[in-house]
């Protein structure tokens, strides 16, 4: 990658980024080419033609066409453009073919978070872990409003809708860790709605799959409870310093054990473990006054040791908010 | 004509009531320029808040939904309540009949009411504000528009009713560029700024309905749940995409061919030249509203629809570009061979010159599918309609405004501090916008209240350059203000630019109730300049 590439763009991780880096720069010399022209034409005319102190107001020359001139005004844009509609179709089509052999992977889009479910059956939540050199399918919707998936990287995006599915596919060469951005507006978090997509070799990736979740099992309930917070996306919603988000602050709740909770209904809660548990698990059941019941259910998303930590977790926020 | 106490029409009649209820185009003007102008303040406020917000990766001072809400309001309120209406509403209804010899528009009750239709809608919208904003974005996308708990039906009530005073002003022009011409003034001695109206017009009785309607689908949508969009409910959220850009894009010509009509007036005068290419930037004026009608698509490049219509799609947008790029060509040649003045006017007029040819080009980078797969919905199509629509529309309104001025009220502004605004608006719109090209390029998503820390220095440094352009526009605006004081009238005759269009050579500055004196007699072209000589004069009174 030389310079420019490296200053202009994203690195080049898919087979196509290349490709589309390089159309970008054939559009980009022939604009600036024609940039060029109308700007030193520009001010070569109003230079050279300008009224000057001790002119004398005058009739003005009546010469308004030129043929040779104006035809190749038509022409040299045309042929440009037409190079450029063909480049951008010819590539597109290499973007939407998808080939045989390549990973399924289902990627759900849902207010402000991603969940990816890998073919052998795992599934992650705001990290998408792929092994570098082999074709990944793409096969996106959503659980609510418009998203839209974007790993500028790859040069890929695609949005993603309640009612249809959405493909899309790269091939990675690099490993390593990158962003990936949400680009259809979705509310509140829809900048918060970032996720990372890991690029691994085929080997590590394959150790990956057989391991997933396992390395959690001998981290204490509670590290293991603020590692789920941020990587269950609760952090997008709740915070952890006692302002309220889009739900209520994680701290607060913290606080507030043992005291009780009203709803939008009038009713009211205990704040215990089951009242926590039955808050993540079904969300809906119980609305917290004063907040919209937007947070989504994450039955079966969290297996019973991950939701004890998540739990474990919040009673250690009181107590260090107390030191 | 100088004692005779009726002799302008800023002057008689007298009394808030004859202001309220005129059916003077020249008033009625002058009315949506005010209004106009005040909702440009406001959404550029708001503008140079979000920029603020924007100059660390942190929301700071703001929360997401404040910032959401700021995004949708600055757009919407630019769009539907000064760009669209305020050009045609504006210069249109100053200068039309003028420039066709005519008393006034063909409608003038319709041209009152559609003034009030606007006034309505902005109502709407300011209640919207005032109830705390809304925060789908001004696209409106379903199903979020549909759940969204903000003021979103006050806000699309507003849109409806803006949209009929689009379509009757439109349903005006028309009416009046086909009846209301003086004898012998045929189409192609028509000012090219007439032409411009009527290519205006037309999109605008044509797209505009669909607009609204879709307002009223999403009405009903949100109010009954009739299920159009909302697949909850069995709708199709693509086909409210479908809907809204085929309006939309049409609606960037609602926006962009008026200034062209501007830029081909200002650039022939402050040149005194013919202008270049007559027929085909009038033809070319009619081709772009047509094609614009069939490339809507380009906006959906991600949304999953046929690669059938991707293809399509991108090679008709391809076919909207060569018209455009012709007419900059034929602005810049008009120069040749005449008498160039840096006069306020055109400066601008020179700033658009650039500023356009770059929203166009980049135009040509969206256009190709594979490219606009990593461009869409990033900062660079930020920058890339920032360029058109402010770059073009509202430099060329200010060019066009500076150039008008002293018709339009009697009064010339400081043309030393004028020219330093325009040049401090050509910087600092660069400086502005520029490089969030480069956001785009490297991947910084649009509508986001936080963002990545590698994004921040570029961030911040378009928000410094915002602020200087922010004070650059008012200080400009402050100046053509300011010379409406007391004792500093033009003398009613002058010409200060020495145009050849009707409405410098055949009535008085500001123009008479009436416009012209005595029935106009058509004695030269709008661009002779060739044939008739005009001095310049700047007298005051
Ligand atoms: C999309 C935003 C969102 C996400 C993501 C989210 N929540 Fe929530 N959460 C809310 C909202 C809004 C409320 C308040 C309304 C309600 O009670 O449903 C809430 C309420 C709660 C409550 C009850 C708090 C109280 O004080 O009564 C708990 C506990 C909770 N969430 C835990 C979590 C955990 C743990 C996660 C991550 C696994 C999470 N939430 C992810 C939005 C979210
Ligand atoms: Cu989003
Ligand atoms: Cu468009």
């Amino acid at each position: 990658m030389d310079r420019l590439t490296e200053y202009l763009f994203p690195k080049q991780v898919s087979t196509f980024a290349q490709d589309i880096d390089n159309l970008f720069y054939f559009i980009f010399y022939t604009s600036l080419a024609l940039l060029a022209i109308v700007t030193f034409g520009m001010i070569y005319l109003a230079i050279k033609y300008r009224f000057k102190k001790n002119d004398e107001v005058r009739l003005t020359s009546s010469t308004d066409h030129n043929s040779i001139l104006e035809s190749s005004f038509v022409i040299i844009p045309l042929i440009l453009v037409s190079i450029t509609f063909v480049w951008g179709i010819k590539s597109y089509l290499n973007m939407v073919t998808v080939p045989n052999d390549a990973i399924e992977i289902k990627v759900t889009g849902q207010s402000w978070f991603w969940t990816f479910d890998y073919p052998e059956g795992g599934s992650t939540l705001n990290e998408l872990v792929v092994p570098s050199g082999v074709p990944i399918k793409i096969v996106l919707s959503s659980k609510d409003v418009l998203h839209s998936f974007y790993i500028p990287v790859m040069r890929a995006k695609m949005d993603v809708l309640p009612n249809r599915y959405n493909v899309m596919w790269f091939d990675a060469r690099h490993e390593g860790i990158y962003p990936i951005f949400c680009t259809e507006y979705c509310g509140t978090g829809h900048s918060q709605m970032n996720a990372q997509v890991v690029v691994m070799n085929p080997k590590q990736y394959n150790v990956w799959l057989a391991e997933a979740g396992s390395e959690d099992d001998d981290l204490p309930l509670d590290e293991l409870g603020a590692k789920l917070y941020s990587k269950k996306a609760c952090i997008t919603c709740h915070t952890l310093d006692g302002s309220p988000l889009v739900g209520p602050s994680y701290l607060q709740t913290s606080q507030m054990w043992g005291q009780e909770r009203v709803f939008d209904d009038g009713s009211s809660a205990t704040i215990d473990d089951n009242y926590i548990r039955n808050s993540i698990l079904e969300p809906q059941s119980q609305i917290v006054a004063g907040y919209q019941g937007v947070m989504p259910t994450y039955q079966g998303l969290l297996n019973d040791r991950e939701l004890d930590a998540l739990i474990a977790f919040l009673k250690t926020l009181k107590e260090d908010s107390e030191i | 004509m100088s004692d005779n106490h009726h002799n302008n029409y800023l002057t008689y009649p007298k009394g808030i009531m004859s202001w309220l209820l005129t059916l003077d185009h020249k008033r009625i003007g002058l009315m949506y320029l005010f209004g106009g102008m005040f909702f440009f303040f406001l959404a550029g406020v708001i503008a140079l808040g979000m920029r603020l917000a924007l100059a660390t990766p942190e929301a700071d001072f703001i929360t997401n939904d404040q910032y959401n809400s700021m995004y949708t309001l600055h757009g919407a309120i630019m769009i539907f309540l000064f760009i669209i209406p305020a050009i045609p509403g504006a210069l249109g209804n100053i200068l039309l009949p003028l420039m066709l010899g005519a008393r006034d528009v063909a409608f003038p009750r319709l041209n009152l009411f559609s003034f009030y239709l606007y006034s309505l809608g902005a109502v709407f919208v300011i209640y919207t504000i005032l109830a705390g904003g809304v925060d789908t974005g001004w696209t409106f996308y379903t199903p979020y528009s549909t759940s969204s708990t903000t003021n979103v039906i006050p806000m699309t009530l507003g849109i409806f009713i803006i949209g009929f005073s689009s379509i009757l002003t439109g349903l005006n022009f028309i009416a009046t560029i086909h009846k209301m011409r003086i004898k012998g003034l045929t189409w192609y001695k028509l000012p090219l700024f007439v032409w411009a109206l009527y290519g205006t017009s037309l999109v605008q009785i044509t797209a505009t309905p669909v607009i609204a309607i879709t307002m009223v689908l999403l009405i009903l949508e949100r109010l009954l749940g009739i299920g159009i969009f909302d697949p909850a409910l069995g709708g199709d959220p693509v086909l409210f995409q479908h809907f809204f850009w085929f309006y939309s894009h049409p609606a960037v010509y609602i926006m962009i061919l008026p200034a062209f009509g501007i830029i081909s007036e200002i650039i022939p005068v402050h040149s005194r030249k013919k202008i270049w290419g007559y027929k085909f930037i009038a033809y070319s004026t009619l081709s772009i509203a047509f094609i614009g009608f069939l490339v809507w698509g380009h906006h959906m490049f991600t949304s999953g629809q046929s690669v059938f219509s991707q293809i399509v799609f991108s090679f008709i947008t391809y076919f909207v570009g060569i018209p455009t790029g012709i007419k900059i060509f034929s602005w810049m040649l008009t120069m040749y061979k005449g008498q160039v003045s840096f006069t306020p006017p055109m400066l601008y007029a020179l700033s658009f010159l650039f500023l356009f040819t770059i929203g166009g080009l980049t135009g040509i980078f969206l256009g190709a599918v594979a490219l606009d797969i990593h461009l869409h919905d990033t900062y660079f199509v930020v920058a890339h309609f920032h360029y058109v629509m402010q770059g073009g529309t509202i430099i060329a309104f200010l060019g066009g405004l500076h150039h008008w001025w002293p018709k339009s009220f009697g009064a010339m502004y400081n043309q030393t501090i004028a020219n330093i605004c325009a040049i401090g608006v050509f910087v600092s719109f660069n400086g502005t916008f520029f490089p969030q090209f480069l956001l785009g390029l490297r991947g910084m998503p649009r509508r986001y209240a936080t963002y990545a820390q590698e994004y921040a220095d570029i961030h911040s440094y378009s928000t410094f350059w915002s602020g200087i352009l922010g004070l650059s526009i008012f200080i400009a605006v402050v100046n053509l203000l300011w010379s409406l004081r007391k004792n500093n009238k033009l003398d009613p005759g002058t010409n200060p630019w020495g145009a050849l269009t009707m409405e410098w050579t055949h009535t008085t500055s500001p123009p008479h109730p009436h416009n012209f004196e005595e029935e106009p007699v058509l004695t030269h072209g709008p661009y002779d300049y060739d044939k008739v000589l005009v001095k310049p004069t700047l007298k005051r009174k």
